[in-house]
C-alpha cells in the first residue's frame, strides 16, 4: 500500500482528521526547505503538499505568488523539488509528500521521465492545478505505471455527472476547493461547503479533503467536522514571506501553526 | 509533413478544442463549468441566423465594415516588385481589427444574461475594444493590464478610463501581457457566476480560440470576395502579424483551402531571432502549456515561462493562438520574423509614401510584405493585413526618434 492510502486509513481507523500542509519548494531559500518540511511532520501534519514554482501561477493568490517568485529567484525547478523529496526521505520514510503545480513544468520534463524520477524521489503523488481529467490521460497512464497518485480538484461548479466521473478516476483523495476564487481568500462559507463535500461522499471512493481559505484553528476545525480533512496553505506561506526572520524563527512559527490546527482538529 | 489536400480546415477544432496535439482546456477546474457553459451557447448561437444578423449589423453600422483594400502603388513601387495591397482593419471603429471579437463576444455576454465583462490587454487596443462595446451595452467593465504596459501606453488608459472601465494595473510576474491574463483568470475564477472574461486572441481555453477565429474571420471572408472582384482573382500571398494570432487567422482562415494562396504568418523578431531577445514561439519556442492550452510557448529548460521582447506591446507575448501551432505543424503557413528595427522602418515608409500610419503590431507584417513583394513578379499580389493604425504608437515612436511630446 503506498504512503497516501496507509496514512489515511490510519486516521480513519483512529476517528481522526488528515492535516495537509502546503509549502513552494525554495521559498524564501531553496536550502530551507528540507527542514520546513520536517517541521510541518513534528508540528503533526501527515501530508505534504510541496508547491512547484512556476512562472505564471494562475489559481494562486497574491501569498503563494509570492511565493513561487521567491522560489524562482533562486532557480527553484522541478528537479529541485525531487531533489528536496528524496532529501526529505532520509529522515522520513512514512509521510506523503504530493508534488503540487502547473502543467508546463512538468511537460517539459516529459510524462514518462518525470514520473519514474518523481517514484524514485520518492514522491507519492502529484496535483496539477491546470490538468484537468480530460487533459490528464497521457500524464496518469505515466503516473500509474510508477504507483503514483494523480490527485484531481473538485469546484463548487463542478457538476453532479462530473464530480463523479472525476471520482471514479481519482486516486488518494480527492481535493475539494472551498470556494470560487484563488488560494489564500477569505470566503469560506462552511455550510456550503459541508453540503457539497456530503455530496462527493456519496460517489467518492477516496477520502474527500477540503483546502483553500483554511487558515487557523477554527477554520480548520469547521471544515474538519464535514470533511476527512483539511489543506492549509497560504497561512504557512505566509510565515515565510517574513523577510528577517531566520530558518530556525520560520521553523518554530510553522511547527506552532501547524500544532494549534493539529489540536483542533483532534477535538472533533 | 501532413498531405495538404486531405486536411479538412473546418473541421477544425475537435469537440474538445483540439487543433492535433494543441489548444485543450488546461485551466483549474472551477472554470471548466464556465467554458461548458460559453460552448454551449456558442454552439447554438454560431448557427443561428438572428444572431448572426446581429453580429452582421453591428459589424455594419457600428465598426464600419467592410474595410476596404487598398493598392499601396507608390509603396509597391518603391518596392520595385509585386502589387502590395493592404486590409484597411485600421479604418475599423477603436482603429484596429480588435472590435470584431468583442462586439461578437459582448453579444455572447448579452445572452448569457452576464453583467459584468473582464478582459487582459498588452498594448491596450483590446481593452478599448471591450471598454466601447461595454459601453454601447451598458455592462460594468474591468480590464487588467500589466504595469510595465500601463506606462508604455498611457493614451488608451486614459482612454479606457473616459469609456467607463476600470483599469487595474497588474504588478505580478513580468508585469506584461501574460500577467495580465493570469490576473483576468483569477478575476474569472473567483466571480464565474455573473462574469463574462472577453479574451482578446486566438489563445486560451477552449472555445474561445475557435470563436475569437470565427469573429475575425469576417475580415477574411471581405478579403477573399473583395480580391477575386478587384483583380479577378486571389491574392498570391497574404501576410499578417501574428501575436496571440487573431488577425492573421481571421485572414487566414477562409482561405485555407485555397491552396494557391501562399501565407505568411509574421512573428516579432525584436533585438533578433539570434539574440533571444524576441517574441516568437513559433520560430524559436517549443510546445507546452500555458493560459489554458497547449501551443508552442517561450520558455526555459525548466518549462519557467520567458519574458519576451518586442517594440509592440501587442506583439510581446510568449504564447500564441493553437491554430497557428497546428498550421505551422502542418506547413500550410509559414511564420517568420520581422525585428524591431525592420517594423519601424515599414512604419515610416508606409507613412510618408502613402500617408498611412500603422500600428506598430501591423508594421511587422507591412515589413515583411515589403520583403516578399521585392522577391515577386511584379504581376503579383501580396495582401498585408494592416490590422491596426499607428496613432496609440506615436509616443513610442517619439521617444526612439529622441523627441519629447
Amino acid at each position: 500500500m503506498n504512503r497516501i492510502n496507509q496514512v489515511l486509513s490510519e486516521l480513519k481507523s483512529q476517528g481522526r482528521k488528515a492535516l495537509v500542509t502546503y509549502i513552494v519548494c525554495g521559498d524564501p531559500r531553496p536550502e530551507q526547505t528540507v527542514q520546513s518540511m520536517h517541521a510541518l511532520v513534528e508540528g503533526g501534519a501527515d501530508i505534504i503538499e510541496l508547491g512547484v514554482p512556476f512562472s505564471d501561477p494562475m489559481a494562486e493568490g497574491p501569498v503563494i505568488q509570492k511565493a513561487h517568485e521567491r522560489a524562482l529567484e533562486h532557480g527553484t525547478s522541478l528537479k529541485d523539488a525531487m531533489a528536496c523529496v528524496k532529501q526529505f526521505r532520509e529522515q522520513d520514510a512514512r509521510t506523503p509528500v504530493v508534488l503540487m503545480g502547473y502543467a508546463n513544468p512538468v511537460e517539459r520534463f516529459g510524462y514518462s521521465a518525470f514520473a519514474q524520477a518523481a517514484k524514485a524521489a520518492g514522491v507519492d503523488a502529484l496535483l496539477t492545478v491546470d490538468l484537468p481529467p480530460e487533459e490528464a490521460l497521457a500524464l496518469d497512464q505515466e503516473l500509474k505505471a510508477n504507483e503514483l497518485e494523480n490527485i484531481f480538484l473538485i469546484a463548487p461548479t463542478t457538476a453532479p455527472a462530473r464530480t463523479k466521473e472525476i471520482c471514479e478516476l481519482a486516486s488518494g483523495f480527492v481535493y475539494y476547493v472551498s470556494f470560487r476564487g484563488v488560494t489564500g481568500a477569505s470566503q469560506l462559507d462552511a455550510d456550503e461547503v459541508a453540503e457539497k463535500v456530503s455530496q462527493i461522499r456519496e460517489v467518492a471512493h477516496t477520502p474527500v479533503l477540503v483546502g483553500f481559505g483554511i487558515k487557523d484553528a477554527s477554520s480548520a476545525k469547521a471544515v474538519g467536522a464535514c470533511s476527512d480533512g483539511v489543506v492549509v496553505g497560504s497561512a504557512l506561506v505566509n510565515i515565510m514571506a517574513q523577510a528577517d526572520a531566520s530558518a530556525e524563527q520560520i521553523n518554530t512559527q510553522l511547527k506552532a501553526l501547524v500544532q494549534s490546527l493539529r489540536t483542533a482538529l483532534d477535538e472533533l | 509533413m501532413t498531405d495538404k489536400k486531405n486536411v479538412d480546415y473546418q473541421a477544425m477544432p475537435d469537440s474538445r478544442g483540439h487543433f492535433g496535439p494543441y489548444g485543450g482546456r488546461f485551466v483549474s477546474e472551477t472554470l471548466i463549468y464556465a467554458l461548458d457553459e460559453l460552448d454551449a451557447i456558442y454552439s447554438r448561437l454560431k448557427d443561428d441566423e438572428a444572431f448572426q444578423a446581429e453580429f452582421d449589423k453591428d459589424l455594419a453600422h457600428y465598426v464600419g465594415r467592410p474595410s476596404p483594400i487598398y493598392v499601396a502603388e507608390r509603396l509597391s513601387a518603391r518596392v520595385g516588385g509585386a502589387k502590395i495591397a493592404l486590409k484597411r482593419e485600421d479604418l475599423n471603429h477603436t482603429g484596429a481589427h480588435k472590435v470584431n471579437n468583442t462586439i461578437g463576444q459582448a453579444l455572447l455576454a448579452k445572452h448569457t444574461g452576464k453583467t459584468r465583462v473582464i478582459a487582459e490587454t498588452g498594448a491596450g487596443q483590446h481593452g478599448v475594444a471591450t471598454a466601447t462595446v461595454a459601453a454601447r451595452l451598458g455592462l460594468e467593465c474591468v480590464v487588467y493590464m500589466g504595469s510595465e504596459d500601463v506606462k508604455r501606453q498611457a493614451l488608451n488608459v486614459y482612454r479606457m478610463k473616459l469609456l467607463g472601465a476600470t483599469v487595474v494595473p497588474v504588478e505580478s510576474g513580468s508585469r506584461t501581457l501574460k500577467d495580465a491574463m493570469n490576473e483576468a483568470m483569477r478575476d474569472w475564477v473567483t466571480n464565474v457566476e455573473n462574469t463574462f472574461y472577453i479574451i482578446g486572441t486566438v489563445a486560451g481555453p477552449h472555445p474561445y480560440p475557435q470563436l475569437v477565429r470565427d469573429f475575425n474571420s469576417v475580415v477574411g471572408r471581405e478579403a477573399r470576395r473583395q480580391s477575386l472582384d478587384m483583380f479577378g482573382r486571389l491574392p498570391d500571398a497574404l501576410v499578417a502579424c501574428v501575436g496571440g494570432g487573431s488577425n492573421a487567422i481571421g485572414l487566414f482562415h477562409p482561405m485555407l483551402e485555397d491552396e494557391q494562396v501562399q501565407m505568411f504568418g509574421v512573428e516579432a523578431g525584436g533585438d533578433g531571432l539570434e539574440t533571444g531577445r524576441h517574441a516568437a514561439p513559433l520560430n524559436d519556442g517549443r510546445p507546452g502549456v500555458l493560459h489554458g492550452n497547449r501551443t508552442y510557448l517561450m520558455e526555459d529548460e525548466n518549462g519557467q515561462i520567458i519574458e519576451t521582447h518586442s517594440i509592440s506591446a501587442g506583439l510581446d507575448y510568449p504564447g500564441v493562438g493553437p491554430e497557428h501551432s497546428w498550421l505551422k505543424d502542418i506547413g500550410r503557413v509559414n511564420y517568420v520574423t520581422a525585428n524591431d528595427d525592420e517594423a519601424m522602418n515599414a512604419f515610416r515608409q508606409l507613412t510618408q509614401v502613402e500617408g498611412i500610419m500603422p500600428a506598430l503590431e501591423s508594421s511587422h507584417a507591412v515589413a515583411y510584405g515589403m520583403k516578399l513583394a521585392a522577391e515577386l513578379d511584379k504581376d503579383d499580389i501580396v495582401l498585408v493585413n494592416l490590422s491596426g493604425r499607428g496613432d496609440k504608437d506615436i509616443l513610442t515612436v517619439a521617444q526612439i526618434d529622441g523627441i519629447d511630446v
